[in-house]
């Protein structure tokens, strides 16, 4: 999918604009905190598991190198394969390669932001495989061919009756004019349809939540059941990860389930969690005959050791989207790629450059609850803030704004300028304002044409703290 | 030309050189949520307060004996014919199932058509009312997923506090055979992908239900 994040702002006053995706974000905004905040409620451990997920991910980022070959070579005493990806194209390549060495015609997919990264479907699609999505969201987007717009909730922004136009569309064999207007209905419908897909499908591909190096395992984590139809059925399954998914040992991972599944939907423990070892055993009745896992860099070892090395341990539970006011007003879409929210503001302009991702270091209030409840304490908004001064050194920024933040600079720099500019200021607007109110200031459009700008009433903080210290004495 | 794996690793190790970073912390201390962490008779009751909280139902029985009676009951509620596939594990196995001439028992992995499988665990994890499932010869994964309805027997003596416990027991008894497959259960299948609507039964099981057998040693 080619990014548009270099139009953050456009794509949010759409969002805004769109009555349908409101509805939908409405919900997201009262469902999933509150769900959260229940299940954080009843583990009295639960920001103790926090500060422990950080310190087993702090570790295997300061020691990747060896936890990556520990990983490796468990998983191939185990008898999988293990292949090492530098960018999104190579990984494509290889698993195209694996899929087409399995004469695969179709494939299982369970979701996989991964798969997303490396829109690894456009590259199975040009390769004449037919890659079919089994998590009933992504199935959902799949067909309406859109890029997810949260990470665990993909098709949140949808509502009961756009799913059932895109089922109407599809599902061409069922009888035109069936009702659909239960999510129930809908459910089973794509229920049986992925049924035979997953019969029939050549390769599962799925993505991992965690490597163990412990084991040589993958754990596969969802609700539905479909990650493991997926790797259980097929004669090959592939999964695909990024490196820093790694974690030491099955007590590591332990932790991080613990963390993962409350801060994402407020469940104490997603329905299925799955650690799967190498291929199906010699005495096995079934199970995949190959086992392949795809390490995938694309970006991450540059982060590493640098301003966003702390990005690294995220764990992709969502949470920091859930509660983010800029992301509840304007949806995923907005973010233009296949991250959303503030760990998508971060993440994307590593991955995609600055030059790319035009405002999206400014998609933030910076009001700090990304950081508050994050599972493994990343400090999103100290990243936001670099990532805004960097926008401004790499000059991406518009002339206008430049020059605000360059006068504002001269003048803080010059406290006396400072004080005589803001008290000439305010005693003008003071006197020129209306009723107390502007309807109309120059240089504020932005603000004075759906609101009016208040007319300072006193002195500046500065001038009333002078003049108190001044009583005293 | 450097290989991928050989450029991946390279850039990792001068990173990491620069920042002098820690060694390896191998000697953390587990964070155990307490509330597992209670006497075995309170471990069993929270395990079903907790499965029951994610919509999983449970029955209890004195002895492997009443076991197929418990599923007859289970099959008749839900309007289901007398039909189960099974694994072939031990405790599988020792079920009486011929005194309970009216359900038919068909071994092996799972097929399209099941309805109803019966399936052993490894252990269960009483913090979040979990089940632990390993796939082997005798225990084919697909038991697990694929049938719309999946019954579990359990012995009480399998249930433990945390999930610690149970990786504690799987590498005792696995050692260096470890299973291609460790199925943690929690309740059935489910999603709320349409508009947040938590509905039952997604891709895996529409409904999951564990038979627990009480053991002579409680």
């Amino acid at each position: 999918m080619k990014p548009t994040s270099d139009v953050f702002s456009d794509n949010s006053r759409d969002a805004l604009a769109n009555d349908t995706l409101q509805e939908a974000l409405a919900k997201l905004a009262q469902g999933f905190p509150l769900k959260r905040f229940n299940a954080v409620s009843r583990l009295a451990e639960f920001d103790d598991l926090r500060d422990a997920a950080r310190d087993i991910k702090t570790d295997v980022l300061n020691n990747l190198d060896s936890y990556l070959e520990k990983f490796e070579a468990q998983v191939i005493k185990q008898g999988g394969k293990v292949h090492w990806a530098r960018t999104a194209d190579e990984a494509c390549e290889i698993i195209v390669g694996l899929c087409k060495d399995a004469g695969a015609r179709t494939v299982t997919k369970s979701k996989s932001m991964i798969g997303e990264e490396i829109a690894l479907n456009e590259s199975l699609e040009d390769a004449g495989i037919i890659p079919v999505e089994t998590d009933l969201g992504e199935y959902i987007i799949q067909l309406r061919k859109e890029p997810p717009s949260h990470i665990i909730a993909p098709a949140i922004h949808l509502t009961k009756e756009q799913v059932a136009d895109t089922f109407k569309e599809t599902h061409q064999d069922y009888p035109a004019d069936r009702s659909l207007t239960e999510p129930r209905v809908l459910l089973d419908e794509a229920r049986q349809v992925l049924r035979q897909r997953f019969i029939d499908a050549d390769v599962g591909i799925t993505g991992a939540n965690m490597l163990v190096a412990e084991t040589g395992s993958i754990v596969v984590v969802t609700n539905e059941g479909n990650a493991d139809l997926t790797m259980t059925l097929p004669k090959v399954h592939i999964a695909v990860a990024s490196l820093e998914k790694i974690v030491p040992t099955l007590e590591d991972a332990t932790t991080l389930m613990r963390v993962l599944a409350r801060s994402a939907t407020g469940q104490d423990m997603s329905v299925y969690t799955t650690l799967a070892t190498g291929p199906k055993r010699d005495e096995d009745q079934d199970g995949p005959e190959a086992f392949h896992i795809v390490l995938l860099d694309n970006g991450r070892t540059n982060m590493l050791g640098g301003d966003f090395h702390e990005m690294l341990r995220c764990i992709r539970c969502g949470a920091c989207l859930n509660h983010c006011p800029i992301y509840k007003s304007i949806g995923g879409h907005a973010y233009g790629w296949v991250y959303s929210g503030p760990m998508g503001a971060v993440l994307m302009p590593n991955l995609l450059g600055i030059g790319k991702t035009g405002d999206l270091p400014n998609a933030s209030t910076l009001c700090g609850k990304c950081e508050e409840i994050c599972p493994v304490r990343i400090p999103l908004p100290d990243m936001l803030r670099q990532w805004r001064t960097r926008q401004f050194d790499a000059a991406t920024t518009s002339t206008k704004s430049r020059f605000g933040i360059k006068a504002w600079a001269y003048m803080a720099k010059r406290p006396l300028l400072y004080r005589f500019f803001v008290s000439f200021m305010l005693s003008n607007l003071r006197k020129f304002g209306r009723k107390g109110r502007f309807k109309w200031l120059p240089f504020a459009k932005g603000w004075t044409q759906v609101r009016d700008f208040p007319a300072p009433e006193g002195q500046s903080f500065i001038h009333q703290y002078l003049m108190s210290q001044k009583r005293k004495r | 030309m450097t290989s991928a794996r050989e450029e991946i690793l390279g850039n990792i190790r001068r990173v990491l050189k620069d920042r002098a970073a820690d060694p390896v912390q191998d000697n953390r201390a587990q964070v155990v949520p307490a509330r597992g962490q209670i006497p075995h008779a309170d471990q069993i009751a929270l395990f079903i307060k907790e499965a029951e909280r994610v919509n999983a139902t449970t029955a209890r029985v004195g002895d492997l004996a009443d076991v197929p009676e418990a599923i007859a009951t289970f099959l008749a509620a839900n309007n289901l014919p007398s039909k189960v596939r099974t694994g072939r594990d031990e405790l599988i196995r020792a079920i009486p199932w011929s005194d309970h001439s009216a359900i038919t028992v068909n071994e092996g992995v799972a097929r399209p058509t099941d309805q109803a499988s019966v399936t052993s665990a490894f252990a269960a994890a009483a913090e979040t009312g979990s089940l632990a499932l390993i796939s082997g010869p005798d225990s084919p994964t697909s038991l697990n997923y694929l049938p719309d309805n999946h019954i579990v027997v359990l012995q009480t003596g399998q249930i433990v506090g945390s999930y610690e416990e149970v990786w504690q027991r799987l590498r005792e008894k696995m050692g260096e055979d470890w299973p291609r497959a460790v199925n943690w259960i929690t309740g059935p299948s489910r999603t709320a992908d349409i508009e947040q609507e938590l509905l039952l039964g997604a891709h895996g099981p529409r409904r999951l239900h564990v038979v627990l057998v009480d053991e002579e040693t409680e």
